[in-house]
């Protein structure tokens, strides 16, 4: 077996200053994810708001299967793995059970939009006082790159390898355009972690769900845009640039629901 | 002596779920158990303010009914056989994750969707997986209303002390039947503790717990095995549940659970009374199986008949056990049909004709 080549660098800590740290919400691990990957910024954008919020020790999250599925070995809270598509359902459990605890589930597009929409509806449909949040990068990662339900038209997949055809493989589901008129839903919004612009909105979307997951009004939905160098078969920046080229006319960021005034007066 | 009601075995059993102090009950309505929903919903949150909750699914029921347990609830759900099946998934992570539950089949005639008359076709589900993976299931089969309400606590008890699902594994008649039974008090939900193990929100003092049952590693996801099947070795030990009649001095003994036993007991009355020496060994917990009660027996029977409402599944426990001492026959009815006593007896004395001869 190869030996970890990694190299260890000693750096003096002393002599610089602290700009940014790690949260204490977030574990001192080496992710597995891909380089380039959104789905460290968006681990570490939620677990930033739990920390900030000082709710780590009121915090349940549910993690789901796909590339995230080892989320709680990088997010320093009381977590569960959730069967595929499921995660909606198991936070239910937990979050009827456990009022008073701020739930959580983080779902790719195959877990939330495809083998778990009957979940993902009727949760957000019974306004479960959970956060639902929806990383949307339109592949399989885990699985090796098949089509997913949110991938584009035209898109290439191992399992679409001449590029998604409307006619075989139907349309890419908006399947936050479909939860959002849900009377369930209290906050449905649509970030991106492309651009540290974006990550700043959706570490603000974040932190509003939560906050409004203490008014007890109903579901809070953040679908993250986000991508796949790995699978897309492109490097890094260059997926950025294909996301917001490619991904953002379909799915364009913003709100696709927000809590009126009287309701947030009334709560 | 506790308070003493008539009632369908479906709502002794929903009654029992409260008494018992459940947090939660998340279900899909499925004929033959929809009252353990109706009266959970009309009764438990008024009286004890658990959470009573309708999902989309019994897919979604069983899911709930993970993550409430996962959070350290005492949760229970119902359905029947075809529900039981799209339950299969869940319940195997439920199993790999050890989470303690308890799970009704009020089990009806298949395969498919089958009908929704009484059957024991569910057997070898229960028993020997049904989902995916080497995991074991706790089975209770009550064969009359009172078991079914007792073996609600047994079950969240034994559920709770390894850490595994129960499942009590009933028929379509006995959910529907009516029969004197005797309640126990009201437990106070409030006043279990939560266990250590659940998530509850990490606090500084602890580090964070997780709930799941993935192990990518093949070296430890082989050591979680080893540490489950000694588990299961212990229950085996320790939980195995039996009763035994007139078995001491029997030539034919019968092996019959549940809805059968109460039949099987009729015909063994009935030969006892033409002077054949029948006996009866009604396995309680079909898992773990009572193979040293019915090992015991085949060293002096000459002959066992397992009756089921199956084409014959529990028979293969019984041959396992007996191991070749003696033959070991079966009769099932099928599809919904309840045999008779006297259909019994005719197959007691056909057999006992072959083996004294």
């Amino acid at each position: 077996m190869e030996e970890n080549t990694m190299i260890e660098v000693d750096i003096a800590h002393d002599e610089m200053d602290i700009v940014c740290e790690r949260p204490d919400t977030l574990l001192d691990a080496r992710m597995h994810y891909c380089p380039g990957c959104g789905h460290g910024v968006a681990h570490r954008v939620i677990m930033e708001v739990v920390a900030e919020m000082g709710i780590q020790d009121q915090t349940i999250g549910v993690a789901p299967v796909g590339c995230s599925v080892f989320a709680y070995h990088y997010m320093n809270i009381d977590m569960q793995e959730a069967a595929h598509g499921r995660a909606c359902a198991v936070a239910t459990g937990i979050k009827r059970v456990r009022p008073d605890k701020f739930v959580f589930t983080y779902q790719g597009d195959g877990d939330l939009a495809a083998i778990g929409t009957g979940e993902t509806v009727h949760a957000i449909n019974r306004g479960e006082n959970m956060l639902i949040v929806f990383i949307n990068n339109a592949i399989y990662g885990m699985t090796g790159g098949q089509m997913a339900p949110t991938t584009l038209i035209g898109q290439k997949s191992t399992t679409s390898p001449y590029g998604r055809e409307v006619g075989f493989n139907g349309h890419p589901l908006k399947i936050t355009d479909m939860i959002a008129p849900l009377p369930g839903a209290f906050y449905v919004t649509r970030t991106a972690v492309n651009t540290p612009a974006n990550v700043r909105k959706t570490k603000k979307a974040i932190q509003k769900a939560f906050e409004y997951q203490k008014l007890n009004r109903g579901t809070c939905f953040v679908e993250v845009v986000s991508n796949c160098p790995t699978n897309w078969g492109m490097p890094p920046q260059k997926s950025n640039e294909w996301l917001s080229e490619n991904m953002l006319p379909m799915y364009p960021l913003g709100d696709l629901k927000t809590p009126s005034k009287e309701e947030l007066e009334n709560a | 002596m506790g308070e003493l009601r008539l009632m369908k075995g479906n709502e002794a059993l929903a009654e029992a779920a409260i008494r018992a102090g459940i947090d939660a009950y998340f279900g899909y309505p499925i004929t033959p158990q929809s009252e353990v929903l109706e009266y959970l919903t009309r009764e438990g949150y008024n009286r004890t303010q658990t959470v009573i909750l309708q999902a989309e699914s019994e897919i979604a029921s069983i899911n709930m009914v993970y993550g409430a347990a996962g959070a350290g609830a005492r949760v229970m759900t119902s359905s029947s056989s075809p529900g039981i099946s799209l339950m299969m998934e869940g319940i195997s992570y439920i199993a790999g994750a050890e989470l303690p539950c308890l799970l009704v089949n009020v089990n009806r005639g298949g395969p498919g969707l089958g009908t929704i008359q009484p059957s024991q076709g569910d057997y070898f589900q229960s028993t020997k997986g049904g989902g995916h993976g080497d995991y074991r299931m706790i089975v209770l089969a009550p064969s009359t209303v009172q078991e079914m309400a007792d073996f609600v606590l047994e079950g969240f008890e034994i559920a709770e002390k390894y850490r595994n699902p129960t499942l009590i594994l009933a028929d379509g008649a006995l959910g529907q039947m009516m029969e004197k039974v005797e309640l126990r008090e009201q437990l106070d939900r409030k006043a279990r503790e939560i266990p250590g193990w659940a998530t509850t929100g990490k606090t500084k003092d602890r580090d964070h717990n997780i709930i799941t049952s993935l192990f990518i590693q093949p070296e430890e996801m082989e050591q979680v095995n080893i540490r489950l099947q000694k588990k299961y070795k212990e229950i085996e030990q320790n939980e195995t549940r039996v009763q035994t009649i007139q078995v001491e001095d029997a030539d034919i003994v019968l092996v019959a659970y549940g809805l059968s036993a109460r039949i099987s007991r009729k015909a063994m009355e009935i030969c006892r009374e033409k002077g054949m020496k029948v006996g009866l060994i009604r396995p309680i917990t079909l898992w773990p199986y009572p193979s040293a009660a019915v090992a015991e027996a085949a060293e002096h029977a000459k002959g066992f008949l397992a009756v089921e409402l199956n084409a014959g599944q529990m028979v293969e426990d019984v041959r396992l056990a007996v191991n070749g001492k003696c033959p070991v026959e079966h009769y099932g009815r099928m599809g919904g049909i309840i045999m008779s006593p006297e259909e019994i007896v005719e197959k007691i004395e056909d057999l006992a004709k072959r083996v004294n001869q």
